[in-house]
């Protein structure tokens, strides 16, 4: 894994087309009526592991995945993929799982199966990858129930598997157990966990410094529509250079 | 209150007596609605839903115009369309005035508006949550069209139970273009119409007894439909 | 182009309902008519003995006489069977009917509240009447609907110092509607109307209410019957709207209009000329 990771960053694999990343962003701007969210956001994105937005609420962490994902069009600013690859296959390689898991109102299976035909699977293979990622997320027991009858936990699994069903390089996750209880906010883990080992780059908001130190490599600390820091994640925890994210961790009301 | 009593208990002895005037009447009417629920919702459905994703100048007009087309009354469409469908209108030649054919374009076009208005705010409702979750996952255009009308399929049968309790009810529009002719185009509400003018009161209520139980039969098995279909889906 | 395609649809939905006029199995010709010929059963009983005898079937559109009389000038008749006499002579002349003839006849009747509170019950002269009602003030309600009643009682109160435009609303109601829904609304409010005297003899919701006055030869009331112009509208049936009016001024058709009767009482009287 390291070996690949050290290569790519290092520019010296051949083959830049098999990635995604890194991810370049420069002074990336977001207006919405007038109001800057994101405000000149430079960063870089490493290939592995999982990198950890956090920040305040309204710090525009929501706002920033949805740009770096093409939800939203920056209002200035670009977000740079390698490998030259086309915008219809940039958004191929990724997926995303939102704080409130948005299922259709058909079976968890046919969730499932649903984003892979969308993704272009074809019949025999996405069976054998419908099978093979219900299994991973431990939701062969809930296959053929309505997705309209699971509990909040479920739901969100169901969300997860879809989102790691379409083997995407790249998955974005906006607080992903933000409203969950500890049982199904582990059960989440666990799978990220797996992801994470399996070599799937996360992107993930969370607001929760324990959950952040048990999945993340690096911290984007996002204040005000800014960066204001991005530090690995023991030097985030232990010694956190800008005053925000000291606050932040501290647990305390952070005033300017 | 004893008029109601003996309306439904006409109303009662009529369907059961198995009129074959009263049968022919029935079957008229819902083969004349349900034939422009049917039209009116092939063509509503997609309008609406292509209204309520698609983003284009006039479009804020255009969903006031059809929100206020959903009032139209049918008495000026009916009008409309015997003007157009009369033999000195402009569809003369096809001679289809005073036959079912033009009852049902005449319904169609008080029905379609509301299929279109309602669907569109049913689907923009659902794509206000489903659509980053759609877009992450690739879908656009038709294909999220179409996922979205899935998604909303219950409610689009409120929606044509809507426009049918529309089509069913009125008499203005079906009476001009329909001629209300005895064993052609005679309908449970020109019925009722009739009747009142002959001064049958007692006849009238009992006929407009037999037509809501008529509306409620067809909701019922909407909602047979409604609560059978889910299991069915996930077998 | 268009027009192929609208023509393709429509016989696509002609077919699904089965009954385009075109692709029908019986013949057919339409009337336009007035209501009361209709509302009093006439047409139930004279129509099945034509349609037995000729095969023709005859497809009513009943609607107040002026309604009828601008229906069969858009061409949507074959034959015209109203009773407002002078309006049908206008029809004929600016070429939209072949020709008039008179076919049947009944009178109109003033009827009212059994209590009479304008006190017109047995006068002799239909306008006295009217002058009387209007001058209790009582309520009187109208047809107002250019129907061959209306333009008759207007011409009745054309005979009075009455000025009803200059009432209307106060004890003079218009109701814009057909005999029936206008005796429906005379019964409610205890008012005086004008109606012909099939339609009230066959009304079924007459409560209290009485005929008050009759018998004016100015109530007289003429039925007529008028094919609708070939050469203006070139559609028109006319072999079989001429053999329809044919049978309904032959001594077969006359007679069958005499034998018509509700609750033993003869509403028409047949009066062709020939």
């Amino acid at each position: 894994m390291l070996d690949i990771t050290a290569a790519e960053i290092d520019g010296k694999l051949a083959d830049a087309k098999s990635s995604l990343l890194p991810l370049r962003v420069d002074d990336l701007v977001y207006e919405l009526n007038g109001v800057r969210i994101i405000d000149g956001v430079t960063l870089r994105v490493e290939p592995t592991g999982c990198t950890a937005i956090m920040g305040y609420n309204g710090a525009g962490k929501s706002v920033l995945v949805r740009l770096l994902h093409g939800l939203l069009t920056p209002s200035a600013g670009s977000c740079r993929w390698a490998g030259n690859l086309s915008a219809s296959e940039i958004s191929r390689r990724q997926s995303m799982v939102f704080q409130v898991p948005v299922l259709l109102r058909r079976s968890v299976e046919a969730n499932i199966d649903y984003a892979l035909s969308k993704r272009g699977f074809k019949a025999p293979e996405r069976a054998r990858k419908l099978e093979a990622i219900l299994h991973e997320t431990d939701l062969l027991k809930l296959r053929k129930r309505p997705a309209s009858v699971l509990s909040s936990g479920e739901r969100q699994r169901v969300a997860l598997c879809r989102a790691l069903a379409v083997e995407p390089e790249l998955v974005f996750l906006d607080e992903p157990t933000a409203s969950l209880d500890p049982a199904a906010t582990a059960a989440i883990e666990q799978i990220l966990l797996r992801a994470i080992s399996a070599g799937r780059k996360l992107i993930m908001v969370s607001q929760s410094v324990g959950q952040v130190q048990r999945l993340a490599r690096d911290v984007i600390f996002v204040h005000r529509g800014r960066i204001a820091e991005h530090t690995p994640i023991e030097e985030f925890l232990t010694t956190p250079r800008s005053a925000a994210a000291r606050a932040f961790i501290a647990g305390e009301l952070f005033e300017e | 209150m004893s008029d109601f009593t003996t309306a439904f208990t006409s109303a009662i002895g009529l369907i059961a007596g198995f009129d074959t005037s009263l049968i022919e009447i029935i079957g008229l009417s819902l083969r004349v609605s349900l034939s422009a629920v049917i039209i009116g919702t092939i063509i509503g459905l997609p309008l609406g839903a292509a209204i309520a994703v698609g983003r284009f100048p006039g479009r804020e007009l255009l969903i006031i115009v059809v929100n206020a087309f959903m009032g139209l009354p049918p008495v000026v469409v009916g009008l409309i369309v015997y003007l157009q469908l009369s033999k000195s209108g402009p569809f003369g030649w096809l001679q289809i005035l005073y036959t079912p054919t033009a009852m049902i374009i005449a319904q169609m076009i008080l029905v379609t508006p509301i299929v279109i208005a309602l669907t569109r705010q049913f689907i923009e409702d659902a794509n206000a949550d489903y659509d980053e979750a759609l877009r992450s996952l690739g879908v656009h255009g038709w294909a999220k069209l179409v996922t979205l009308i899935t998604e909303v399929r219950y409610s689009l049968v409120t929606v044509v139970l809507a426009a049918f309790g529309r089509a069913i009810a009125e008499v203005g529009a079906v009476i001009i273009v329909g001629g209300n002719i005895n064993h052609v185009t005679r309908v449970m509400t020109t019925s009722i119409t009739l009747e009142t003018s002959k001064g049958n009161l007692g006849l009238a209520l009992a006929l407009g007894v037999v037509l809501m139980l008529l509306a409620l039969a067809v909701n019922a098995v909407a909602a047979t439909v409604r609560r059978f279909a889910p299991k069915a889906a996930y077998a | 182009m268009l027009s192929k395609l609208i023509k393709i649809i429509f016989i696509g939905l002609c077919a699904w309902t089965n009954t385009a006029p075109v692709y029908a199995d019986n013949p057919f010709i339409l009337l336009q008519s007035t209501t009361s010929t209709r509302n009093s059963g006439l047409y139930d009983y004279l129509l099945p003995i034509y349609t037995n005898l000729s095969g023709v079937d005859i497809r009513v559109v009943a609607v107040g006489t002026g309604q009828a009389l601008r229906n069969a000038r858009n061409g949507d008749a074959d034959v015209l069977l109203v009773h407002a006499k002078s309006a049908e002579e206008k029809f004929v002349a600016d070429g939209f009917g072949v020709e008039r003839f008179d076919l049947m006849y009944n009178d109109f009747v003033i009827i009212g509240p059994g209590s009479d509170p304008a006190g017109v019950r047995g006068l002799e002269l239909a306008t006295a009447a009217l002058e009387t009602i209007a001058h209790a003030g009582a309520t009187f309600v109208s047809r107002g609907d250019d129907s061959g009643t209306h333009k008759k009682e207007l011409e009745l109160w054309g005979g009075t110092t009455v000025e009803v435009d200059s009432v209307s609303g106060t004890w003079y109601l218009e109701t814009g509607s057909g005999m029936g829904a206008t005796l429906n609304i005379a019964t409610g409010k205890d008012a005086y109307t004008l109606t012909d005297r099939a339609t009230w003899i066959s009304f079924q919701n007459k409560q209290s209410f009485e005929i008050l006055v009759e018998g004016d030869p100015l109530l007289f009331n003429q039925y007529g019957v008028i094919m609708v112009n070939p050469e203006r509208h070139t559609h028109v049936k006319a072999d079989l709207g001429q053999a329809f009016i044919d049978w309904l001024l032959s001594p077969a058709g006359q007679n069958a209009i005499a034998t018509f009767r509700v609750d033993g009482q003869q509403l028409f009287y047949p009066n062709a000329k020939r």
